[in-house]
């Protein structure tokens, strides 16, 4: 249940995570009175456009840290305990060292999928200049006015921070690939 | 140094139900897998919890169902070697086995560290990773760590299972050297009846979550009690039986009627007798003596097992009698006698069960 709540993000299209979400944050929602009581707005500001984000990056990162964890030999768990350790030390100690590759992991994908995030955003920050339009709205409305030239500079700055990530993703998959290995199997 | 055990706990197919106590000697639990042997070896450890039962180590308790004991893994103090040594990938050779005494001083802890890298020979690779070290290296890591807490109990969980035969006899000759010096209860799981032998001295066979046999190593493969530990401790050959008369015992399957050393028991239901302890017959006058025709063979590099029907000279595609090792010289200055040849039971081989 918790499971496919936190998951829902990645199935539901980004429109209709936009629309939840301005339906919570609007003047009526709850989250959004609650705020208006403290004399803040959320919806068409920047924190719309963070808050559109993690929403919607949120499941990249919990899933490939939760399959990080499960992939853990348990015995390596269980040798810990048997070695009188306790379950602070073994988390910090071992899980998550184990676990790091797959944390890196997860927030690399996290952050590929923010920085392209266009229809939840759009919903609930709109697309004001230097306020709330990100680089993917830019390039939508560059390209629908016909202002090729600036378009293309973005899709180039994309291209080259995809590439860097991707670079990366690489270097952490092989990374993890390797921990496994030595992970005592025959 | 005494550990009690008796245990309950229900497994997927059949309830796990143990009960054996050991003092210092090398106990194993020998078992096909699926036996439960290392399901019982876990819950001495606290890896897994029993439904009922006991578990009290030098006499204090680890598990009591009826008194709501249940101490956790890490109060147990045992020493546990995971078959697939379950060593921390992401630390040295010495921060594995300084791992779970880092709350000792630091000299006191890196003269332990020493001390058991020297025990295992490893000197010089204290600062690989594991994933730099061998299988057998490994493996003496492994064991380097769970003798590093000074474990009361030592419990070892198949540990030969991931190595190569020609690596096996070695460590387990080691293991054996290492062993004779650990001050504590050490229990042995295995499936393998030639580790069991050379490194136990005492043993309970399992099946089916069952004790099928315990006792003295020796005893238990001289005579086992009932037909399953007959089978696990290597008996290859079995024959429903009847008894006839208390030194005879017909053999139903064989349609033979055997001799036997010591007096019988009305209600045998199992007379077996082990593939290398059937020999050659000197002369027809010999008790026990029976013709035996060849059906086929199979080979190690070492032994040739032929497959022998007894009163009929084949029973067609793949049916045998008996199994038959014997080496490869006898097999050669055999193979080309004539047959039926003369094979001896000999009543001092027999297991009655």
């Amino acid at each position: 249940m918790i499971d496919g709540v936190l998951t829902l993000p990645l199935v539901l299209p980004p429109t209709v995570i936009g629309f939840l979400l301005l339906i919570l944050f609007g003047k009526n929602g709850p989250l959004g009175k609650l705020l208006m009581s403290i004399g803040k707005t959320v919806i068409f500001s920047w924190p719309a456009t963070v808050i559109a984000a993690s929403v919607v990056a949120f499941p990249l990162m919990y899933r490939t840290v939760r399959s990080a964890f499960e992939q853990i030999d348990q015995n390596i768990i269980n040798a810990a305990r048997t070695l009188g350790v306790s379950e602070w030390k073994i988390f910090w100690r071992i899980t998550i060292p184990l676990a790091w590759p797959g944390v890196a992991a997860g927030t690399v994908l996290a952050f590929a999928r923010a920085l392209g995030d266009f229809g939840a955003t759009l919903m609930i920050g709109g697309n004001i200049p230097g306020k709330t339009l990100t680089i993917p709205a830019a390039i939508f409305f560059a390209a629908e006015s016909g202002e090729m030239r600036k378009a293309l500079i973005w899709v180039m700055l994309i291209f080259i921070v995809s590439l860097i990530v991707m670079t990366l993703m690489n270097y952490w998959t092989d990374y993890q690939r390797k921990m496994i290995a030595t992970a005592g199997r025959k | 140094m005494e550990i009690l055990v008796d245990i309950q706990k229900k497994l997927p197919g059949f309830e796990l139900d143990v009960n054996f106590d050991t003092g210092m000697d090398i106990l194993g639990l020998l078992g096909a897998s699926g036996s439960g042997k290392s399901m019982t070896l876990r819950c001495i450890a606290g890896i897994d919890t029993p439904d009922r039962g006991r578990i009290v180590l030098n006499g204090r308790t680890l598990f009591d169902s009826q008194k709501g004991v249940n101490l956790p893994c890490r109060k147990r103090k045992m020493g546990y070697l995971f078959q697939n040594y379950a060593l921390f990938p992401n630390m040295t050779v010495e921060e594995n086995i300084g791992f779970g005494i880092e709350d000792k001083k630091r000299e006191e802890r890196m003269a332990i560290i020493k001390e058991k890298v020297k025990m295992i020979k490893l000197e010089g690779l204290e600062k690989r990773y594991p994933n730099q070290l061998s299988g057998g290296q490994q493996q003496r890591v492994a064991l380097a760590r769970a003798l590093a807490i000074e474990p009361e109990a030592l419990l070892l969980d198949e540990p030969f299972s991931a190595l190569d035969d020609y690596l096996r006899s070695h460590m387990v000759k080691q293991l054996t050297e290492t062993l004779a010096d650990y001050p504590g209860v050490t229990l042995f799981v295995t499936h393998n009846m030639d580790e069991a032998y050379s490194v136990c001295n005492k043993l309970v066979v399992l099946s089916m979550g069952k004790i099928e046999a315990k006792g003295g190593t020796e005893e238990v493969f001289r005579s086992p009690p009932t037909l399953v530990s007959a089978q696990l401790t290597g008996c290859k050959n079995s024959s429903l039986a009847k008894y006839i008369s208390p030194f005879e015992v017909e053999a139903l399957d064989w349609g033979i009627t055997l001799k036997t050393k010591n007096e019988i028991v009305k209600h045998i239901e199992f007379v077996g007798i082990r593939a290398h302890e059937i020999e050659l017959a000197l002369d027809e006058k010999q008790d026990n003596v029976f013709s035996c025709w060849l059906n086929f063979t199979t080979q190690t590099p070492s032994r040739i097992t032929a497959y022998l029907s007894m009163q009929v000279a084949t029973l067609g595609k793949g049916g045998y009698h008996i199994q038959w090792e014997i080496t490869k010289q006898m097999w050669f200055e055999l193979k080309d006698k004539p047959q039926p040849w003369n094979l001896r039971f000999n009543p001092d081989n027999l297991i009655i069960v």
